[in-house]
């Protein structure tokens, strides 16, 4: 009796402690989700924040005198002469025309630098598209520079970054301003050009269309290796050593280093095979060894999924084991093995290490028009702007970030809503 | 012709058999009374054909694509004078590019030794006649297959087994790929491997403490050798991913614990897939981060406290990476926790004690070899990262255990070592491929061994 009381007040006294230590514990584990959460919060804002300015760029409006003799041409349709007409000459007169005062080289050097140094070769496409300016005077709105780009959108913030300009420069900026002659508007060029030195001409038009086209060729060769495995494995393999080695094998190849794969295309593709490197052929194949056992694996879980019923049906029926698989259980897992596929592609987009092993890290300017022009791909042109040393680079970074994190959000939600709307519950 | 344009010749080919075979089938079932009267149905028989078809030619094709410019080569420069020939690989690389150039028109005739352009000519001739020879072979040899499979159909003709054999063996050879892939993988690392074990001893390579790959051009500059011992980049390695560890390990594991065992159903179906998120952003976005992001917000944090941090310091890379580990530890750990049978956790409850009790003393203890397995798992993943280290942590080989410092990776070399032009036979390069055959072994060993771990685990509750 005496014990037992004793027991009792014992676990009465310990219950406070316990009953402390179990929220404790509740909370470390909010805590840690609370963490995980904020550094998903934190990131996009980090992102967003950095890169929203990308997608807007400062144009500097002038009245531009088409001179025929300032270029030095006399027929437009010669492709030949377009390449000798000095364009800059064009975009420098109508900057100093904004401001007659503006003497000594210096001074001058500091006025042109307003003005993106592509801004000619704009002037010379407008030219060309519409004959009838030659010689006439229109306003027109003009790429301004990165460092005036990065200056102005700083400005309107209301925390003026001037560090790469001179004073000059921004009087100058704030007179466009009084004059209306400087504005924000659609940054265009970010998604109809190619790579450049010069950050306000940059855009991830290339690198796109690098993308989509190391996609396309992945997704052609993998889908159909990768689904044919997983029918062998899955309706047809014997059960044997070799067997048991090959899943082994796919099971370890699905958490080999990325950068390991790229290893093998350089040794294998380019030393062994003489492909030649930067192309959409060469990543396709690295990215296709890279996502296979991806695609195996949930191809061979959509496999699984079809009920034996369905099988034994279709060879009481007289069906071959090929017709059986063919006609009935392919087409019950196809649903599952396209969101197996496209989470494969989703892995291969967002991929740059072995892409870099394989060449396609080059500077290209030309946007790639087939699988064997050279290319790069979105996240390895992420990776070179972020190692750009101009400052309006990081904004660019950063949009080309959102545009290549909003495709995967695309792809993942919707092999969600694929797997949700097809997938077929037995 | 364009090797496309024949592939696109071959499968209308193809397309043409299937039709003729298919056809040649009825007709000859008609008479007898229909299509039961034949073995297999006439797209079987149409299929037999257009396999016969294509197959010879395909494989003729494989074996141009594999052996034409390897003959090509050896007879133009057999035809060279032996004046021009150099005498050693890398200047018979260089004459031989020229050749080609020449050929292909990137070079100019203008001003090129007579023999070499005579070169160049042969092999323009010598790749057109390769061309039009192998057009010519391919059309008669798929003719000739689409007669021999025309000439064997029968009504008895077993034409569906046929197919279907050839059809296991293509599927046999997709799932092998897995198997050639790794078979490439180890041959492509150790042949370049055993290459630089040649200029460098194992020993200096494995044991040494300087790293510093750079070797000079000139063979009377100041550290012509350059050095390779890799330890301070395997210290570097496992440096970054320890305090990746640190981090992920505590979050990933506490985060499934709660997701598992207290969150109610909204919480978990909108927690889960928003965590899950941070395992689908790309790595270069979390090498930007932490480059951009949080490494300056660590070298100022710490300034304030009179901390020196270096701007590449491990601890930012470690940290971003950890973050990224974070929801590959907890979903593996979720499944693992949550295949702990119900049943154990009753009788602790039962007995009384509280849920955090049940949780350390018997749910934990029950799933941890899938949890270390989960672990293991999630070190070889951080080993192998790339894009962070690049992007977020040194250049410079320091040996130092201290996460403040600057320190490079096993990676960061490989990287850093092959982008760019080199010629192939350097160390320098060479030496990306021993650190590749190192990172692909310690790798391998923790995946087969946690894999192994996990799956016997699996077993142990099913």
């Amino acid at each position: 009796m005496n014990n037992q009381s004793e027991n009792l007040s014992r676990i009465q006294s310990s219950l406070k402690r316990r009953n402390r230590s179990e929220a404790l514990f509740q909370w470390y584990g909010r805590t840690a989700i609370f963490i995980g959460l904020a550094a998903v919060a934190v990131l996009f804002f980090d992102i967003i924040s950095k890169g929203h300015g990308a997608f807007r760029a400062t144009y500097i409006k002038l009245d531009v005198h088409y001179d025929q003799s300032l270029i030095g041409i006399d027929n437009l349709a010669d492709a030949a002469q377009l390449v000798d007409g000095n364009w800059a000459a064009l975009s420098k007169a109508a900057i100093r025309g904004n401001f007659p005062d503006v003497s000594g080289r210096r001074d001058k050097r500091k006025l042109n630098k307003l003005l993106s140094n592509g801004a000619g070769f704009d002037l010379k496409d407008r030219l060309v598209e519409n004959p009838q300016l030659l010689n006439k005077t229109e306003a027109v709105w003009i790429l301004a520079d990165d460092d005036i780009d990065t200056y102005f959108k700083s400005w309107l913030d209301n925390n003026p970054y001037d560090a790469r300009l001179t004073d000059k420069q921004v009087q100058w900026i704030d007179d466009l301003y009084q004059q209306g002659r400087i504005e924000l508007f659609f940054n265009a060029n970010l998604f109809t050009r190619g790579d450049s030195r010069e950050p306000e001409q940059a855009g991830i038009r290339g690198a796109l269309m690098g993308s989509f086209l190391t996609l396309i060729m992945t997704l052609m060769l993998s889908f159909p290796i990768g689904v044919s495995a997983a029918i062998y494995l899955e309706e047809f393999a014997p059960k044997n050593k070799w067997t048991d080695f090959i899943e082994v094998n796919i099971n370890n190849l699905a958490a080999v280093p990325s950068i390991i794969f790229g290893l093998l295309g350089l040794a294998i593709f380019i030393n062994f095979f003489h492909v030649p490197r930067s192309v959409p052929i060469v990543g396709g194949l690295v990215l296709t060894l890279m996502t296979l056992p991806t695609i195996i694996i949930t191809s061979r879980a959509a496999i699984k999924s079809v009920p034996p019923s369905i099988r034994e049906a279709a060879l009481g029926m007289g069906a071959s084991k090929y017709q059986m698989v063919l006609h009935h259980v392919l087409p019950l897992a196809l649903p599952g093995m396209l969101t197996g596929a496209i989470i494969g592609m989703a892995q291969a987009l967002g991929e740059t290490a072995p892409l870099l092993m394989i060449g396609m890290v080059a500077f290209i300017v030309d946007i790639p028009s087939g699988f064997s022009d050279p290319a790069t791909v979105l996240p390895v042109q992420i990776f070179l702007w972020a190692d750009s040393p101009e400052r309006a680079f990081i904004e660019k970074t950063s949009a080309a970030i959102m545009v290549l994190l909003s495709f995967l959000i695309i792809m993942n939600t919707s092999a969600v809503w694929l797997r949700k709307r097809l997938e077929r519950r037995w | 012709m364009q090797v496309t344009n024949i592939l696109f010749l071959l499968v209308g080919l193809g397309a043409f058999g299937y039709y003729l075979g298919r056809g040649r089938s009825l007709a000859m079932a008609n008479p007898l009374g229909g299509i039961r009267r034949l073995h297999s149905l006439p797209s079987y028989h149409g299929m037999h054909v257009a396999l016969w078809c294509l197959i010879p030619s395909l494989i003729l094709l494989g074996l141009w694509f594999i052996f034409a410019d390897a003959v090509i080569n050896n007879l133009v420069i057999s035809s060279l004078e032996p004046a021009l020939l150099p005498p050693d690989s890398a200047g018979y690389n260089l004459v031989f590019n020229k050749i080609n150039n020449i050929a292909s028109g990137v070079i100019k005739e203008q001003g090129q030794p007579l023999g070499l352009i005579e070169a160049a000519q042969y092999m323009d001739s010598l790749r057109t006649m390769s061309r039009w020879s192998l057009t010519l072979l391919l059309l008669t040899v798929s003719l000739f297959g689409l007669a021999w499979g025309q000439r064997k159909i029968t009504v008895d003709f077993r034409a569906r087994p046929a197919v279907e054999k050839v059809m296991q063996n293509m599927l046999f050879v997709c799932a092998c790929l897995a198997i050639f892939t790794t078979l490439g993988i180890v041959l492509s690392v150790l042949f370049e491997s055993i290459q630089f074990f040649r200029s460098v001893p194992l020993y200096d390579f494995v044991f040494g403490l300087d790293w510093s790959p750079q070797t000079a051009i000139r063979e009377d500059q100041v550290g012509s050798s350059g050095s390779f011992g890799a330890i301070p980049l395997f210290v570097g390695t496992l440096l970054v991913s320890a305090v990746a560890m640190f981090i992920a390990v505590p979050i990933g594991l506490m985060s499934a614990i709660y997701l598992a065992e207290y969150a109610g159903k909204n919480v978990r179906t909108f927690a889960k897939p928003a965590l899950e998120v941070l395992a689908g952003i790309p790595t270069v976005v979390y090498g930007f981060f932490a480059a951009l992001t949080v490494a300056p917000f660590l070298r100022n944090l710490g300034s304030d406290f009179g901390l020196a941090i270096s701007s590449e310091s491990a601890l930012a890379a470690g940290g971003v990476m950890g973050i990224m580990i974070i929801p590959f530890i907890s979903s593996l750990a979720d499944d693992v926790i949550t295949a702990v049978p119900q049943s154990m956790r009753d009788g602790s409850l039962a007995m009384g004690a509280t849920q955090s009790e049940t949780i350390r003393r018997v749910v934990i203890p029950a799933a941890l070899p899938g949890i270390v397995g989960g672990i293991m798992l999630a070190v070889s993943r951080a080993i192998g990262e790339t894009m962070i280290v690049v992007m977020a942590a040194g250049m410079a080989a320091n040996l130092t255990a201290n996460p403040l410092e600057s320190v490079t990776t096993v990676t960061v070399q490989i990287v850093t070592l092959l982008t760019g032009d080199q010629e192939f036979d350097s160390p320098k390069t060479l030496a990306a491929f021993a650190l590749g055959l190192m990172l692909f072994m310690v790798t391998l060993v923790l995946n087969i061994v946690a894999l192994h771990i996990v799956k016997k685990y699996r077993e142990q509750y099913e």
